[in-house]
């Protein structure tokens, strides 16, 4: 009953604001309507348990990414930027696209059998990563890294036998790294040039 | 237990009510303690700064001290005409504040207070806090974007460059103590901690030492102190982001400030100064009191641990309060750092600087637990996890050893007290 009403009010909350971002004119306004849509799916993540992805939603999507769209919107906004309004063939466009987003969403939703992962569920949302034996080696990360990615390493350890399994960690680093790598070219490709000799602006 | 449970036995409400209730009367005390909390530290700001430059600040509005200026304040600034100027975008302008208002308290819920005493216990809580704490942000680039003023529009975006820069080092800063205990747990984190001062994080080792100076300079700069406080640099930009609020409105802000302040003094005091305890061992001593009054009210709560974890709220805030003098210390000593100063010790000397703390904590206990066998140096001993372990099992709020018995290894999954987060 509670998480229902719960659930009810933060999807009202993610869609309502979902929503909001297409209808409203003004980009400014878009990014704040984005931010009420982003705290409802997060307010969702943290209904589920999966505080991790809750907090990674807001530290990033609406610390981060909002910020910088905001910030953006200042330094360029004049003109054209401040209300938006759609040309009809692009109404017709993203009304497509969005329409075929929808459906395989849909229909990766109704493809999945809810009670199996219902019963999968509640041993893997209260895994914990701290581990004593862990700790009295000094190694410390390992389950955390492992809990980060929502794998609780005392079950690995039951199940496997092994500490150090597979997980997503390592994967998920090497991507962190290509994004350091293509910001850091970014912004030596966006920087002002100077011919060596002349005189400094 | 937690105030959930005791309602439903107490009372016999139903789960559905007792949780309702519960939530009500955790968000009652955490908002009422966050509304008295910045009233209490502008007060004392006006006395720091006073002294600090040899005048007396307040002395007779409620008797002695001033003690009654913040309240002057308040009635003052109630009656202020709510202004906002032509060329603002009047809905984000009143939106501002509230905005500001909601992220600082919301880092309110997941700051633990006491041996479990947390409204929401969150498995990765240093995160959530970080997460939330950031989105003030949000707040003061709309009042500075939607004020329609040159003035605010500079303070935003100094502030948001500010801010979007000094999370990294904060962050790096957070995981050291995360990567001694293995948990991000705040809660667990402060329980890490007990008994004497040397079991604080950060006198584990000579890099958290370190790291504890760096993220008080961060935290300065992350709640925009001086000498950060380029937002609002009043000899340049009459007063930054919010030069055109007034009345209520602009209270807000420094309302959010002021309890930003204890936020991040509350991450420092769990982190790395031993959350709730005292650091002397007297809570070993007096462990004995634990079992005093068992089962009174209703059964699994003790008065005793309830009166203990009383003490623990005391040495918490009393440590705050300290850290939140030093910041009001410094912003009265140092000058204003200039923006692009501000960037350079960012980016050229805390993020590297921290980044190397951190390799340095993960190759001390590494290198400590294959040469000496266990991970400190100084401090517990060498059974002192599993014992830990085995007594760390604790019903939300109460700091109970029922799990004497318990296998070794075996941790008991923990009810977050109002469970609006994490309910299976």
């Amino acid at each position: 009953m509670t998480e229902t009403l719960l659930f009810y009010g933060l999807a009202i909350l993610a869609a309502g604001g979902g929503l909001a971002v297409v209808l409203s004119p003004n980009i400014v306004r878009m990014a704040i309507w984005l931010i009420v849509s982003l705290v409802g799916v997060a307010g969702l993540f943290f209904l589920l348990g999966a505080e991790f992805l809750g907090a990674t939603q807001l530290l990033i999507y609406v610390g981060g990414t909002v910020v910088l769209l905001i910030f953006g919107v200042m330094l360029t906004a004049t003109g054209p930027l401040r209300s938006l309004i759609t040309p009809g063939l692009e109404l017709v466009q993203g009304c497509l696209a969005a329409g075929v987003l929808l459906m395989v969403l849909t229909w990766t939703l109704g493809g999945i059998d809810w009670t199996v992962v219902s019963r999968l569920l509640p041993q893997d949302v209260r895994a914990r990563s701290a581990h004593s034996a862990a700790l009295s080696d000094g190694d410390t990360t390992t389950g955390l890294g492992l809990g980060m990615v929502g794998v609780s390493e005392r079950e690995l350890g039951a199940s496997q036998g092994r500490r150090t399994q597979s997980s997503y960690l390592l994967p998920f680093e090497v991507i962190s790294v290509h994004l350091l790598v293509v910001l850091i070219g970014a912004a030596y490709l966006a920087r002002t040039k100077r011919r060596a000799g002349s005189p400094q602006s | 237990m937690s105030v959930q449970d005791g309602l439903e036995q107490l009372l016999g409400l139903g789960p559905e009510l007792s949780f309702w209730a519960a939530a009500f009367f955790h968000g009652f005390l955490l908002f009422n303690f966050y509304g008295v909390l910045p009233a209490f530290f502008i007060w004392l700001e006006r006395k720091v700064s006073a002294r600090i430059q040899d005048r007396l600040g307040p002395t007779r509005v409620g008797g002695r001290f001033g003690w009654l200026q913040s309240v002057a304040d308040g009635i003052k600034l109630v009656q202020k005409e709510d202004l906002s100027p032509l060329a603002a975008d009047r809905w984000l302008f009143g939106l501002a504040p509230f905005i500001a208002v909601i992220a600082s308290f919301s880092a309110f819920v997941v700051l633990p207070f006491s041996n479990g005493w947390t409204a929401v216990v969150a498995e990765t809580g240093v995160f959530l806090i970080l997460a939330l704490m950031s989105l003030e942000v949000v707040a003061i680039v709309l009042a500075g974007y939607s004020s329609g003023s040159k003035w605010a529009l500079f303070g935003a975006m100094r502030e948001a460059a500010q801010m979007v820069s000094y999370e990294i080092p904060m962050a790096i800063c957070t995981l050291i103590p995360i990567v001694i205990a293995g948990t991000m747990n705040l809660v667990e984190l402060g329980r890490f901690q007990e008994g004497l001062v040397w079991n604080w994080f950060i006198f584990q080792n000579p890099f958290s030492f370190l790291a504890f100076w760096i993220y008080f300079t961060v935290s300065l700069a992350s709640v925009k102190r001086a000498p950060f406080d380029l937002a609002e640099a009043e000899s340049e930009l009459v007063a930054g982001f919010h030069t055109e609020y007034s009345g209520l409105r602009w209270s807000f802000f420094f309302l959010a400030e002021y309890a930003s302040m204890f936020a991040v003094a509350g991450i420092a005091v769990v982190l790395f100064l031993g959350g709730w305890w005292t650091g002397t061992g007297i809570e070993t001593a007096l462990g004995g009191l634990a079992t005093v009054g068992q089962d009174f009210p209703v059964a699994g709560f003790q008065i005793g641990s309830y009166l203990l974890n009383l003490l623990g709220l005391g040495v918490f805030i009393v440590k705050c309060t300290i850290l939140v003098f030093v910041q009001m210390w410094v912003r009265w000593t140092l000058p204003r750092l200039r923006i692009d100063q501000v960037m350079t010790t960012c980016l050229k000397y805390l993020t590297p600087i921290s980044c190397a703390l951190f390799l340095g904590t993960l190759l001390w206990g590494q290198l400590l637990a294959q040469f000496r066998g266990r991970p400190q140096l100084i401090g517990r001993p060498a059974g002192w996890l599993n014992a830990r372990v085995e007594t760390k099992s604790t019903e939300g709020g109460v700091l109970v050893t029922a799990n004497r018995d318990a296998v070794p290894g075996e941790v008991v999954p923990e009810r977050s007290e109002t469970d609006g987060s994490s309910q299976p």
